[in-house]
This record gives C-alpha cells, structure tokens and sequence, in this order.
C-alpha cells in the first residue's frame, strides 16, 4: 500500500494537474468555513479528504464545480478558472461528474432519462447514442435490469450507482464523491464502494469526501485531512491514517479507528 | 320547485354560464398574472423579487368586494374626473370582473408557483447544473415538473375558490348567478328554493372540477403507482 501511494508520488512531476486550489476562501456571511486551502489533484490521481463533520470537506469539494462562490483565492480545472457567476461554468461542469450524499436522481424521470438527459439536452448527442451510452454504464454499476425504474424504486446503493452512472454518461475527466456512502444502510455501501474502486482502477481522476476510512487506505493516492477550514495534514494513506504527525490527526484518527 | 325551475331554469343556466365565462376568463389571465409573478419570486433577482413580494402581498391584504369596487367604480372614476382623459373611461361589469379575479387569483397562484418550485428539493437543481445544464435548462426540464406536479393540487383549490369568488362580483351588477338568483327572488320572493337550486348549480359544477383534479394528480404522479402494476 505505501509503495502504491510512494510511486503516485514520485510520477507527480510528470503527469498534469488536473484540479489547482490556491488560498481557497469561502464564508457563509461570518462564518469562515474554508480559511486558506491550496491543494493540486494530478490526473489519475484519486485524493480522499477525511476529516471531522463542519471541517469544511464538503464546501471545499463544492467549489470544485462552482456549485459554491469562492470568496478568495482560485480554483482552477483543467486550466480554466472556475468562477460560479460566469456562464462558462455550465461547459467546465461538463466534464466534472459529481455524486451527492442523497444521490439526487431526477425524480421526474426514469433511470435511462436520468442518464440521458444531460447527454441530450447539454452535449447534443443523439438519442440512441445517448442511451446506448445510458445501457453501457448501467451494465458497469450492475444495474441494467433497473433501465426503466423510477428513483422511487431504488434502494439507496442503487440509486447511488445510478447517480454514478449518470456522471459518467458526460464522460467526464474528474469525479467528485460528496460523502457517497454516508447516506446509505450498512450493507449496501459496499455495493457502492466497489463501482468507486473499479473508476480509480480505470485512472479517474477523483476527489471523494468521505468518513469510509478503509476506502481511503485501500484506494487514495493521496489523504488530506481538513478541519476548521485547513488543511492539518496531507500524504499517502500509510502516512496520515496510520502514523499521523499533528495532534489533531492523530486524536482523529484515534477515535474513528479505535 | 319544479315550476321555479320549468319558469327560470332557462335564465339560470345562463347565468351559470356568465359565471363560467367570468371564472374561465379570469382564471385564464390569473394563470398568466400567477406565472409571471411567480417566476418573478423564485429568479435570483432581489429587484424582481421584491416586486412580485409587494403584488402579492397588497392583493392578497385587500377583500375581493373592496378590489371590485375600486376597479369598478373608483378606476374609472380616477381616469375621468382627476387625469382628465379626453375620452371617458368606463368598464363593463365582465371587465372589471375578470380584471378583479386575475389580480386576486393571480396573487394566489404566484404565491403557490413559488412555494411548489421551493418544495423541489435544492439538490435536484445541484445535481442538474453538475452536469453542465444551464439555469433555465435545469428548470424546465427538472425542476418545473416536479413543481408543477407539486402545485397541482393547489391550483385546483384556487380554481374552485376562484369559481366561488365569481359570486362577489354580483356587486357590480355583473349578471352571473347569485345576482340572477336575487333579481328572480326579488319577482317570486321564494329565497329557500331559489338559493337551493343555486347552491345546487354551483355544488355540480365544482364536484365536477373536484373529480376532474383527482384524475389529473394520478396521471402525472410517476413511478409510485407503477410499483403495483410490475408485480
């Protein structure tokens, strides 16, 4: 495991980056959730960010993809600066896929006009490329038999496959996890866990927040753990999860491991 | 009984049917008034915004009777005697009538267009501009449906309230059904059949829009009925 993440490492230098954070801010009126974040997310790179609930994982992960206005600093993807008020954003979103806590199907539509539809209506693909597409990415999560259902239908790891799905038919470069699993009963979180292994696997770049401490040590390149709008520590899983530096990490990491 | 209904039966339906004229018109332009209004409320405009805040409040702040009367008789009135137009404003009783329901009703249905587009869940909207959709993008095809199955229901309230509200502008002489009603009490003074038939009419018609309303909700409810047809 650690030489894994060693090598990740030593390849950095050669490979793009594909997500570029410096001296990210962002409130909530006084609040300062995010108070100086700089990270850079290289492609294939796939980053785990753990960290207590209210340590600003979650925001800094919306900022990402614009879905919340930075109050300083830049976000930068794949070259383009990432600024919520442009109309630019919709055609950098494109090829950003995130997946929510609650999955967020569109309750409206079916399973295949879930996948389809930002493919039809934001890329302009045709209708039978789009749910050929549709079919090959429900066939990959395991859920082709479900093409017709309604979100209602779904158990919670299904539908959560399903919005994995969904980011994929964009066929985008990086996927972003907003806490995948944290919604979901016990025993289907491995369902969903092992779709998220199998993209890392591919060489998706990704960024998940998650509390799925094994997922990190299995699968992240790279831990960073975040608390009171920081950065306290970032490496390899060997480095943050199993022999943590600050005080803080290693309190962390104490309790949740036990 | 069947003697008041053989003699005014004919002027009663007619009546019913100036109700429903009234009702039909005024709903129509409340829909457009209500569509306006509430997207007015739910766009990220604070400008606009507080301007479908004050229609809404003002209107739903004044009775229907005071509203009729004012755009009855004191907007004509206003036109005339202090703006002096050269040619003298008057409003027809069906005028002034329909005017008066779209601007009430028009109130009501913003105010339910806004509360249905913020019951749709904020991550739906999230989830849609995640994927590279557009603001206006992600309403129509996202959001708004699942408003308007969300509104549905309470739009058919205001209907039936707005059909029930035509009675007021009886007032204005306009000749619908109650102000029918009262003209033929006032030849036969015989108020507990006439009124009886009368909350009979009324009784049908809104029943009707009732069934009617329940039909509509089933057909745009998804995937929760299908459950029961896949087994």
């Amino acid at each position: 495991m650690a030489n894994t993440g060693a090598k990740t490492r030593d390849n950095k230098a050669s490979r793009d980056i594909k997500i570029h954070v410096s001296h990210l801010k962002k409130s909530y009126g006084h609040n300062e959730v995010l108070k100086d974040i700089s990270v850079d997310v290289y492609e294939g790179e796939v980053v785990v960010v753990l960290g207590p609930s209210g340590g600003g994982k979650s925001t800094f992960l919306r900022c990402l993809n614009g879905l919340e206005e930075i109050n300083g600093g830049e976000v930068i993807v794949d070259g383009h600066q990432i600024d919520a008020r442009k109309k630019e954003i919709n055609k950098i979103r494109e090829n950003i896929g995130m997946v929510f806590q609650h999955f967020n199907l569109f309750n409206n539509y079916n399973v295949l006009r879930n996948l389809t539809l930002a493919p039809i209506e934001v890329r302009k693909i045709e209708k039978s490329k789009a749910e050929e597409k549709a079919r090959e990415m429900l066939s990959k999560v395991g859920l082709l038999e479900k093409v017709n259902a309604y979100p209602s239908q779904l158990s919670g790891g299904q539908k959560q496959r399903v919005a994995i799905a969904r980011s994929l038919c964009m066929e985008p470069d990086i996927m972003l996890f907003d806490e995948p699993t944290s919604a979901l009963d016990p025993e289907m979180i491995g369902e969903v866990l092992a779709v998220m292994k199998q993209l890392a696997q591919e060489g998706m770049t990704m960024v998940v927040v998650s509390h799925e401490i094994g997922f990190a040590k299995e699968v992240a390149d790279r831990v960073l753990f975040m608390e009171g709008g920081y950065v306290l520590e970032e490496g390899t899983p060997e480095e943050v999860i199993m022999h943590p530096k600050e005080a803080r990490t290693i309190d962390f990491f104490n309790k949740v491991l036990i | 009984m069947i003697d008041i209904i053989s003699e005014y039966g004919g002027l009663l339906i007619a009546a019913l049917g100036q109700t429903l004229l009234l009702a039909l018109l005024g709903l129509f332009f409340a829909c457009i008034i209500g569509v306006i209004f509430g997207i007015m409320s739910v766009v990220k405009n604070k400008v606009l915004n507080v301007i479908a805040r004050i229609f809404v409040d003002v209107i739903r702040g004044i009775p229907m009777i005071v509203l009729a009367f004012f755009i009855f008789f004191g907007v004509p009135m206003f036109c005339n005697t202090i703006l002096h137009l050269p040619d003298k404003v008057t409003l027809s009783g069906l005028q002034a009538g329909v005017i008066c329901l779209a601007l009430n009703c028009g109130a009501y249905m913003a105010e339910i267009i806004r509360a249905g587009v913020q019951a749709v869940d904020i991550g739906q909207m999230e989830a849609a501009r995640s994927l590279g959709m557009s603001y206006s993008k992600a309403m129509a095809k996202v959001i708004m449906p699942q408003a308007i199955k969300i509104m549905i229901p309470s739009i058919i309230n205001q209907f039936i309230i707005t059909l029930k509200d035509t009675s007021i502008l009886s007032v204005i002489g306009f000749p619908e059904l109650v102000n029918t009603a009262k003209n033929i009490i006032a030849i036969n003074f015989q108020s507990f059949q006439v009124w009886a038939i009368v909350a009979v009419m009324y009784l049908i018609v809104i029943l009707i829009l009732s069934r009617l309303s329940k039909i509509l909700e089933r057909r745009l409810s998804y995937g929760e009925h299908r459950r029961k047809d896949e087994r």
